[in-house]
């Protein structure tokens, strides 16, 4: 059986809401009904069929086709199966997935893998602000699986994040996990200003030194045992992150944010 | 059956249903993971006194353990699953969290989880640090030497305790040379640990006494010194014997190992002093599993 494409047919006028063609939904569709499935478009309702064409039929194997930056909620609460964006990605990618696999080539806009469960993320290039965050007013952001990121990343990354791990390759910017709960960040290029903003939990994974705020306290040189195990759960990964070479477990750890409980801690490479 | 002299007995040893857990100790070398394994496997010889049976299954290399270090693969063997769990946990919190540069991972998998990291995390009194890596919980907690790290929990399993066989020998040193050979090769064999002092038991027991109060004493039967004051079991020329006792975590795992470690006994043979094979056949009373020796070794 060959991957259920969708081709994008031409850029929308409006943000679309791809939220029905998520793998559990389409599993017991014929083909026909896949494609008079109505997506809204700003206060337009479409049909498949109007924005892409459509081949092959296996609903457990998306391909999403010539895909833009306005397309958003691709993959929302994904139960299984994989998608595969050729393109960049809307906001809301992967939004509160819980299990599955979905790549993505390009880049994906704002709150990627936003209150993610499980399951894993990657995108190929940038992502926007608050990925793997919270919606605003929530307490808890992602909860579990993995997102890689090859690209940089905006603002917030993590933000009440819970569990899980974000690992990006490029460049982050500031907030990067504000006000996180727990899990882990590792980021292999520079960190923007107030990092760890009142986070209470969680261990921000650094390769360069960051500027850190004066709530996050020294704790000195550390061999810490569990990096080599962090490391080599990265292994099966398409990514920087697999490379043993890249690999420590000699850190400088800081202790914070003081001005919350000071439970999470930066760990930066030595 | 006749095996280079040596006599195997038509009989039987007898194994009773247990729970088992395994789990992985690493330090920075093999000695301190040795320490560490040898602290955590004390005091664990029979299940009559000491609640649980345990001892070091084998070495482990830098490639089979969880975090690349030097390890040692322990087992617990315990009559249920509480008692295990109660074993398991103060053991590990009293000789491995303490034990310089150690770290402490679940050995073996099991839909029956039991805490090894869980409990003992409260000790980090509120900075302890849970990672859940690969859908495995670890716990980091802060120690004077650095961190120490252990898995939340590791399986447990239903196994079989008790297996043996008695070496009849001629004297105590041929018999302890014959036992002492025997282990050897029977340390080779995965899944089993002969939990007594170097895997080796000079007192044997049977069960009941004549006291009210104890469930086993000495094996009357098979004591040198009382060939004329007991209905014995022992031939003029035996002077000594010894039992190795072991559990593993299934009967074909006990069986293979009582075949390696007889066979190593036989392969002295009578030249170097050893008359029989027997096992602990206690009529039925003790167990549901039988190794019949002369099929074992057929």
């Amino acid at each position: 059986m060959s991957a259920l494409t969708f081709t994008l047919k031409h850029r929308p006028d409006q943000r679309v809401d791809m939220s029905p063609l998520v793998c559990h939904q389409l599993k017991e569709l014929a083909l026909a009904d896949i494609a008079a499935l109505i997506l809204q478009s700003g206060k337009r309702k479409l049909r498949v069929d109007e924005l892409f064409t459509i081949d092959g039929s296996d609903t457990q194997n998306i391909v999403i086709k010539n895909s833009v930056d306005n397309l958003d909620f691709i993959g929302k609460e994904l139960e299984g199966g994989s998608i595969t964006i050729e393109g960049n990605a809307g906001a809301y990618l992967g939004f509160g997935m819980k299990a599955g696999k979905i790549k993505v080539s390009g880049n994906a806009e704002l709150y990627a893998a936003c209150e993610m469960k499980k399951g894993y993320l990657e995108i190929g290039g940038n992502a926007g602000d608050f990925l793997g965050a919270a919606l605003p007013g929530n307490k808890m952001g992602m909860k579990g699986g993995t997102i890689l990121v090859k690209g940089n990343v905006g603002e917030r990354a993590g933000d009440h994040m819970r569990r899980g791990n974000i690992l990006i390759e490029g460049n982050v910017g500031d907030y990067c996990g504000s006000r996180m709960t727990a899990g882990t960040i590792a980021v292999m290029g520079q960190t923007g200003r107030y990092l760890g903003y009142a986070m209470r939990r969680g261990t921000l994974l650094l390769w360069n030194q960051p500027q850190l705020s004066a709530s996050f306290n020294d704790c000195g040189a550390h061999t810490l045992a569990f990096l080599p195990i962090l490391f080599a759960s990265f292994k099966s990964l398409n990514s920087k992150f697999s490379d043993a070479s890249i690999a420590f477990n000699r850190v400088r750890r800081y202790a914070g944010d003081m001005s919350e409980i000071g439970r999470g801690e930066v760990l930066v490479r030595l | 059956m006749i095996i280079n002299g040596v006599t195997i007995d038509a009989t039987f040893a007898e194994a009773f249903p247990m729970k088992a857990t395994r789990a992985i100790i690493t330090a920075q070398n093999e000695k301190w993971a040795m320490i560490s394994a040898q602290a955590m496997t004390g005091f664990a010889t029979s299940v009559i006194a000491c609640g649980c049976e345990a001892g070091i299954e084998r070495t482990l290399s830098t490639d089979e353990t969880p975090d690349g270090r030097p390890g040692v693969a322990i087992m617990i063997f315990a009559m249920g699953g509480k008692g295990l769990a109660k074993q398991l946990e103060t053991r590990a919190g009293q000789c491995v969290l303490t034990s310089p540069t150690s770290a402490l991972f679940a050995g073996i998998d099991s839909d029956i989880k039991i805490p090894l990291g869980k409990n003992l995390r409260y000790f980090g009194d509120g900075f302890q640090v849970a990672k859940v890596i690969s859908g495995k919980r670890y716990w980091r907690i802060p120690v004077m030497d650095g961190e120490f790290l252990t898995e939340a929990t590791t399986g447990q399993v239903s196994a079989v305790g008790g297996g043996n066989f008695l070496v009849l020998a001629e004297s105590q040193p041929q018999a302890l040379a014959a036992c002492e050979a025997a282990i050897e090769e029977m340390r080779k064999i995965p899944n089993v640990i002969m939990p007594f002092p170097g895997g080796v038991v000079r007192s044997g027991s049977k069960v009941g006494s004549k006291y009210k109060s104890l469930n086993a004493s000495t094996n009357d039967a098979f004591c040198p010194t009382l060939k004329g004051a007991t209905k014995t079991d022992l031939s003029p020329e035996i002077e000594s014997v010894m039992e190795i006792v072991i559990d593993g975590l299934t009967k074909e795992d006990i069986a293979k190992a009582m075949r390696v470690g007889i066979q190593a006994v036989c392969d002295l043979g009578a030249a170097n002093g050893i008359k029989r094979i027997s096992a602990g056949n206690y009529g039925g009373k003790l167990g549901p599993f039988h190794f019949h020796l002369q099929e074992i070794m057929a």
